[in-house]
């Protein structure tokens, strides 16, 4: 039998029985589209969080005061009670080049959240007290204007550079806000610069903050005692070395404090590891995802079996027919594993651009709720959704399509 | 030119129904010679058509030996017999069995389909068929919006499309009214008459019978009364 004759017996059979057909194919389509949009939604969530971890820099270590909290052997929490403040002399001595040769640049932090003002609009926004290596280790530019120098931070200089939200909140514009004053914590400052935006990441936007000088922000804005500082970011000399440096800090810094190991009353977090850590999660997130679709397409396939069961039972009596004719058993068997394979294809093929809808309104829904999720629909997932549904067409429909084949032409005839 | 088309000897069929065996034919011999138009008579039960699938090569015998049309069939695998059937043998059944959802002419050109040869000529030769049988208006109709009578026709148009060596007819005017019966009888022994195809007519019918050349009776699985 000629293909396109199967081709054509298998579309008047499929129209025969609209509803049937597009019932029996809905199963196909939500499952496809189920597998398709968790895949790609579980990609683009993998995507977003690796790149708001790329924005803050792969070779960047971050070393912050106290201790995880970690569950001792002997029970409870072993909260390290003694804690020592990091220092700008901390920050100094790890730009050691004998002690510390995987540390390229040092920047130490005030952090805190303060009311600022202009325009007669207040806002509370996150104000950075930094010095001139934070820009480069934090990849933080400018869109105009310029940042700050080593000079302006040795005098104290009150200049402030601002995340376009902002100037957004403040006077409702994203450009010409270079020579205006603001007001932060009461204080006057200048604005010299604007940051080009970094756009919402999974841990807020980043667009919503300012950055002064740390010596101004000690005198002015965020008080603490002496030298101390929050934070202090570090950046090796590259995204291989991070490991390294992150031993030469623990070291460098457990001198320093007098602790032994295992008493560190300070933190070393790893941006790679942070990196690792959530696309493993992200990972196996879609993973989980895209197996409970893969059920729901599953039971689309049983859908099918069950559908040409009941259609082999019908057309008995069409089969008997066709063989008294001279229909071999495999002319028939390729007629029903023909027209459960074009109900899984299509069904696949249209589950496909459902997913893809899908995905892409869930994506923005999330980016209207402020968070940047780009759902990815990967070749891979479409391949893999096509030849399922087609492998669950054919393993589904290979034994109705068996049973109709080898019925006996005598009883099928006879059959009412 | 008395050629044998059917040559069965000493056909058995035994069904097996859970426990009990049940012996459909006992030892059944029977020639047909072609061109000849035999009417087969016998109460139910009696056998004829298991006969009638096993001539029609839909069933094997349990027993005995199958000559078709100089083919010995006795052996034949499914692929073997679905090919003879094809090639020699058109059936005509008492409810028509035409496929509902497509047309006179795919249902005619369905045994063309399924054929070996070319099926470049498939609907040239369905719409011929369909002519012989006087339906050349009715090619795009579907089965429902025909009569009783205009159906079978279509089914007698679908056994002669490959030109088949026999007809076989099973209570062919069975679920029709008398004329529309008298009229596909007429057109059956044309068709014996014309192209010297050979005609078995199963039937309970004496009227219809009387119409063939010679009727033979099957009782209990073997022949009661064969006039030739």
């Amino acid at each position: 039998m000629k293909i396109r004759r199967v081709l054509l017996e298998m579309i008047s059979s499929l129209r025969a029985n609209k509803l049937r057909t597009g019932l029996t194919m809905l199963g196909i389509v939500i499952g496809v589209a189920a597998v398709i949009s968790m895949l790609s939604i579980g990609q683009g969530a993998q995507n977003s969080i690796s790149a708001s971890i790329n924005s803050i820099g792969t070779n960047l270590l971050f070393l912050s005061a106290g201790s995880r909290p970690t569950f001792g052997g002997g029970g409870g929490f072993n909260f390290n009670r003694n804690i020592k403040s990091l220092t700008l002399a901390d920050a100094q001595a790890l730009m050691d080049p004998y002690q510390a040769p995987a540390i390229q640049a040092v920047a130490p932090v005030l952090q805190g959240e303060t009311s600022v003002g202009a325009n007669g609009q207040t806002t509370t926004t996150t104000v950075y007290g930094v010095t001139t290596p934070y820009f480069s280790i934090r990849n933080e530019t400018v869109s105009e204007g310029a940042i700050f120098n080593d000079q302006q931070v040795n005098t104290h200089a009150r200049v402030a550079i601002i995340g376009i939200d902002v100037g957004t909140t403040l006077w409702g514009q994203t450009s010409d806000l270079v020579g205006k004053t603001i007001l932060i914590n009461s204080q006057t400052f200048t604005i010299i610069g604007t940051l080009i935006s970094k756009g919402g990441t999974s841990f807020g936007s980043a667009d919503n903050q300012i950055i002064i000088p740390l010596t101004s922000a000690r005198d002015r804005v965020i008080m603490r005692t002496g030298s101390n500082v929050d934070s202090i970011y570090v950046q090796a000399t590259s995204a291989n070395t991070t490991s390294e440096a992150s031993t030469q800090i623990s070291d460098i810094m457990r001198l320093r404090h007098r602790v032994v190991v295992g008493k560190e009353d300070f933190t070393v977090t790893n941006q790679a590891d942070l990196l690792s850590t959530a696309s493993s999660i992200t990972g196996i997130l879609s993973v989980f995802l895209g197996g409970i679709a893969a059920i729901s397409l599953l039971v689309g396939g049983i859908g099918i079996m069950n559908i040409m069961l009941v259609s082999v039972a019908e057309r008995t009596r069409e089969i008997g027919l066709r063989k008294a004719v001279g229909a071999r058993n495999r002319d028939i068997l390729t007629q029903f594993l023909a027209e459960s394979s074009f109900l899984s294809l299509l069904g696949g093929l249209l589950g496909i651009v459902l997913g893809w809808l899908i995905s892409v309104i869930i994506g923005k829904i999330a980016t209207a709720l402020g968070t940047a999720l780009n759902p990815a629909v990967s070749i891979n997932a479409i391949l893999l959704a096509t030849l399922f549904s087609i492998a669950v067409g054919l393993f589904f429909g290979i034994y109705p399509a068996r049973r109709a084949a080898n019925l006996e032409p005598v009883e099928a005839l006879r059959s009412e | 030119m008395e050629e044998t088309v059917i040559q069965a000897e000493s056909l058995t069929k035994i069904y097996r129904m859970g426990e009990v065996e049940v012996q459909a034919l006992r030892g059944l011999s029977l020639q047909v010679k072609r061109g000849e138009a035999l009417a087969i008579m016998g109460p139910s039960g009696s056998g004829k058509s298991t006969l009638m699938s096993i001539l029609g090569c839909l069933d094997r015998p349990s027993g005995g030996s199958y000559v078709l049309d100089g083919e010995n069939v006795s052996g034949l695998t499914d692929d073997q017999l679905a090919s003879i059937r094809n090639r020699k043998i058109g059936f005509i059944f008492q409810s028509f069995n035409l496929l509902q959802r497509t047309s006179a002419l795919d249902n005619v050109e369905l045994p063309v389909s399924y054929s070996n040869r070319s099926t470049n000529d498939g609907r040239d030769r369905a719409a011929n068929a369909l002519k012989a049988v006087g339906l050349e208006n009715r090619i795009k109709h579907r089965p429902a919006e025909l009569s009783g009578g205009e159906q079978q026709r279509v089914a007698i148009a679908r056994a002669l499309v490959n030109e088949p060596a026999i007809l076989m007819a099973d209570e062919p005017t069975g679920n029709l009214d008398s004329k529309s019966g008298q009229e596909i009888m007429d057109l059956l022994l044309s068709f014996n008459r014309d192209r010297n195809t050979t005609l078995l007519i199963i039937t309970h019918d004496p009227r219809i019978a009387a119409q063939a050349q010679h009727t033979i009776k099957i009782r209990d699985g073997v022949i009661e009364e064969d006039p030739r």
